[in-house]
């Protein structure tokens, strides 16, 4: 099946996330698409398969124009997409879920098993793979489970399988397993579309590279005759400019230091530290482990091993109260369901982090809370009604303000920000920079995990890099680019 | 939306329970005088007392984002432990005393399997409703132990134990009846201030409402919200025993039946009040609506000789109507 995607644009509300993207896939070949997160990857994919409507742009199966208006539409036309998030029915069984709404019955709507179980053996042989057809799925190891995704997107003749990450939670031997059967379907005809930040694997099993910047169609290429450094030049290549506001870095003792820490299969032997007035930016590909790690030093995900020294003391931190206790700050990454009591005011989300500072014997203070709560909508410069506005009903930079205000307000010796622009807009993006900055400048420790290089780049003294759960490297903020960084957080090394 | 500019729909929204309460009371007083009559109305907070006691603690769970079922039941089983100490001969103080902890820790059992065993608040008040009523009548062997003043020795005792459900605050001329207050309503308004207090006021009342709007961001910002939980549960079984104890006082016996489906009437105030059943959001002066509509209800059906089987009906067309008008708009 050939497909041709022209002059794709798409928006959701202001932000627009498709720029003139285009895509060119053949018959038979194996194409991964590339780019960084929020290049329009998923986006440009979800187009096709009929999950979101196109704003414009031409469509071309095969020389006939199409526009799916659902996954179903384009799967009845051949071209199926697996999900990162694998799309199973964890309770069922695998035949159960292979043949999901599609059932072989006979009379009276009974189904037959013994039709669907031979129908399923078949697939399984097919694809070289041997599942236990009346396993319950969540028995399965995550391998497994995609090998089920696979056969079903077979069960209904796919022509073009979209796959989006589909090693980030495959063991070694696993991906080995996915390889093996993507070449066999390769034979076949079968074409797929390989979603993946892995250097290393596009170039072990892809026939073309697509790459995308900014929701731009940037250049495809034969894999044969690229290197790794033209990927990474082509997947950056843009001006940082003015954005980021100087500052001058004052460093002093050392606040933190992490050693050795390690929980299960998500990150292990991590090691960092942080100065004083020091900003450490923390950089890697989504799922890398970033933000498991600074879960765990904030004591909201439990670690196996590691110490953690906070000015020069060995601190025990289980929970998040010892963490605030021994002088640490977590700004969450996702504000609406870890960071904010949506449905509560200002007040009431400032003041829950401080209950100390606004209250005597337990006994709430009204002065005490009115002081603390202007004095966060001054400084940090809040756009709303008052104090009792709501926080579900203020924008996403304004929101971010009211997290930083809390947690600013408790002193935090070192505090940890966790993507703490995303979402929000560019002037209150420079504004939040600022207050970092300004931070700093009074000695906190800063933390920020960010997926944007730019602000990475632009905010941090030193850059540490991970790559599946390891500190694959730590760089001084000023001899760090996009292409070291990009190349330390895909695999490869400097 | 400005606060000060808060159009009238907004204010029926908040203080909506008060409204249908003030409407109710208006029309039924209209219909009859004898509901009208301050004997009347004293009667009818008395009434409303156990309902009431009990609808605090459980807005303060619901609040937190649980329910508790288990209220009924330890209502039974902690009055039977105080009447089985009476009459053993432990002196009235202490085994009202007693009674009041056993429900308080029988509080935090449900508390316990909520955030340690991790079950859902409506399985985990399930079991313990059915656990503790099991339990009262393993204690009783299913018959009702009654007689109680009679087995109490001392006359300090006697006075105590029948005080708190029978006496009343007189303060003025005993021909009027609104200078003699019934102590069990006194003991429900000053369960209001102090609940009022405790949930407004105080850095533990913030707790459970910040426990009950987002218990993940409440946790990083450094709230207990296991303890939280635990505690609110404890709440709800202290005020159920607490409860109690005014019902073994009136009754002058215990029996194991005692209670039976009372979390559904104090669930129904806190739902009337305007309490949000996800929890985050809601008042303990609506529940005291609430509470009243219900006792209202009650008492001006009663005297206006409506059957008990169409009072049901009616009670549950009010709810369902107080609790359509206080949508979120």
């Amino acid at each position: 099946m050939n497909i041709e995607m022209k002059g794709i644009n798409k928006s959701f509300g202001t932000n627009q996330v498709l720029k003139n993207a285009g895509f060119f896939l053949k018959d038979g070949e194996v194409h991964a698409l590339m780019g960084e997160n929020g290049a329009g990857k998923s986006t440009l994919m979800k187009i096709l398969t009929g999950v979101y409507t196109k704003d414009s742009g031409t469509v071309l199966v095969d020389g006939e124009e199409v526009s799916y208006k659902s996954p179903q539409e384009a799967e009845k036309a051949g071209i199926v997409f697996i999900y990162q998030e694998l799309n199973v029915l964890f309770d069922l069984t695998v035949v159960e879920n292979l043949f999901m709404g599609k059932e072989i019955t006979k009379k009276f709507g009974i189904c037959d098993m013994k039709a669907m179980r031979e129908k399923a053996h078949e697939v399984m042989e097919k694809v070289g793979v041997n599942i236990p057809v009346d396993a319950v799925m969540s028995d399965l190891s995550v391998g497994q489970q995609q090998m089920v995704e696979i056969c079903k997107a077979l069960m209904v003749d796919a022509k073009v399988i979209i796959m989006d990450e589909p090693t980030a939670a495959l063991t070694e031997s696993e991906t080995e397993g996915l390889f093996k059967v993507i070449n066999s379907l390769r034979k076949k005809g079968v074409s797929i579309v390989y979603i993946s930040h892995r250097m290393e694997e596009i170039f072990e099993l892809c026939d073309r590279i697509t790459i995308l910047r900014d929701g731009e169609y940037i250049d495809t290429k034969e894999i044969k005759k690229i290197t790794m450094d033209d990927v990474v030049q082509m997947m950056i290549g843009r001006e940082i400019g003015e954005r980021f506001p100087k500052r001058e870095a004052k460093i002093g003792e050392e606040v933190i230091k992490v050693e050795g820490l390690t929980s299960g299969k998500l990150f292990h032997d991590v090691s960092f530290t942080v100065r004083a007035g020091e900003v450490l930016g923390v950089a890697g590909l989504m799922g890398a482990g970033r933000t498991e790690i600074m879960q765990a030093v904030f004591g909201n995900l439990k670690k196996d091993s590691g110490k953690i020294y906070i000015e020069g003391k060995e601190v025990t931190i289980k929970n998040p109260r010892q963490a605030i206790a021994a002088g640490i700050g977590f700004i969450t990454e996702d504000r609406k369901t870890e960071g904010l009591l949506l449905e509560k005011s200002i007040a009431e989300n400032i003041e829950i982090a401080n209950l100390g500072k606004v209250s005597k014997n337990t006994v709430l203070n009204k002065a005490k809370q009115e002081e603390l709560v202007k004095k966060g909508i001054e400084e940090f410069k809040v756009k709303c009604f008052g104090p009792w506005h709501e926080c579900n009903n203020l924008s996403g930079g304004n929101q971010q303000k009211v997290v930083l205000a809390k947690w600013v307000y408790t002193d935090p010796k070192i505090l940890i920000l966790d993507e703490p622009t995303r979402g929000v807009d560019i002037g209150a993006k420079k504004e939040i920079y600022n207050i970092i900055n300004e931070l700093a400048a009074k000695g906190v420790a800063v933390i920020m995990v960010s997926s944007e290089l730019p602000e990475v780049l632009g905010m941090s003294d030193r850059i540490m890099v991970v790559r599946e759960g390891e500190v694959r490297g730590i760089l001084d903020g000023k001899d760090a680019d996009q292409a070291k960084i990009m190349t330390l957080a895909t695999g490869g090394s400097l | 939306m400005n606060k000060s500019k808060k159009n009238i729909g907004a204010l029926i929204g908040e203080y909506g329970a008060f409204l249908a309460l003030l409407l109710l009371v208006i029309v039924i007083s209209i219909v009859s005088p004898e509901f009208r009559t301050a004997s009347n109305f004293l009667n009818l907070l008395r009434q409303a007392s156990f309902n009431g006691l009990i609808a605090f603690g459980m807005t303060c769970v619901i609040l937190s984002d649980g329910i508790d079922l288990s209220v009924g039941s330890t209502f039974a089983l902690s009055a039977i432990i105080c009447a089985e100490l009476i009459v053993y001969g432990v002196p009235t103080g202490a085994a009202m005393l007693i009674s009041l902890l056993v429900g308080t820790l029988l509080g935090v059992i449900s508390g316990v399997l909520v955030t340690k065993g991790r079950l859902q608040p409506f399985i985990a008040t399930l079991i313990t409703m059915t656990a503790y009523r099991g339990l009262s009548m393993i204690i009783t062997d299913g018959k009702p132990i009654s007689r109680l003043v009679a087995s109490i020795e001392t006359e300090g005792g006697q006075f105590l134990f029948k005080a708190v459900g029978k006496g009343n605050l007189e303060f003025g001329p005993a021909a009027n009846p609104w200078f003699s207050i019934p102590i069990p309503v006194i003991i429900l308004l000053v369960a209001l201030a102090i609940f009022w207090f405790v949930l407004h006021k105080t850095t533990f009342g913030r707790k459970i409402y910040a426990t009950g709007s987002n218990a993940k961001c409440a946790n990083l910002v450094g709230v207990n919200t296991s303890k939280t939980k635990i505690a609110v549960y404890a709440i709800s079984g202290f005020m159920a025993a607490l409860a109690g104890l005014i019902m073994i006082s009136r009754l002058d016996s215990a029996q194991p039946t005692l209670g039976d489906g009372f979390e559904l009437d104090a669930i129904a105030a806190v739902a009337l009040g305007g309490t949000s059943m996800s929890g985050g959001r809601g008042k303990i002066i609506g529940t005291f609506a609430g509470v009243l509509i219900i006792a209202v209800l009650n008492n001006g059906l009663n005297i206006l000789g409506v059957g008990s089987y169409y009072q049901e009906v009616i009670k549950a067309i009010v709810i369902l109507v107080a609790v359509l008008s206080d949508r979120k708009r």
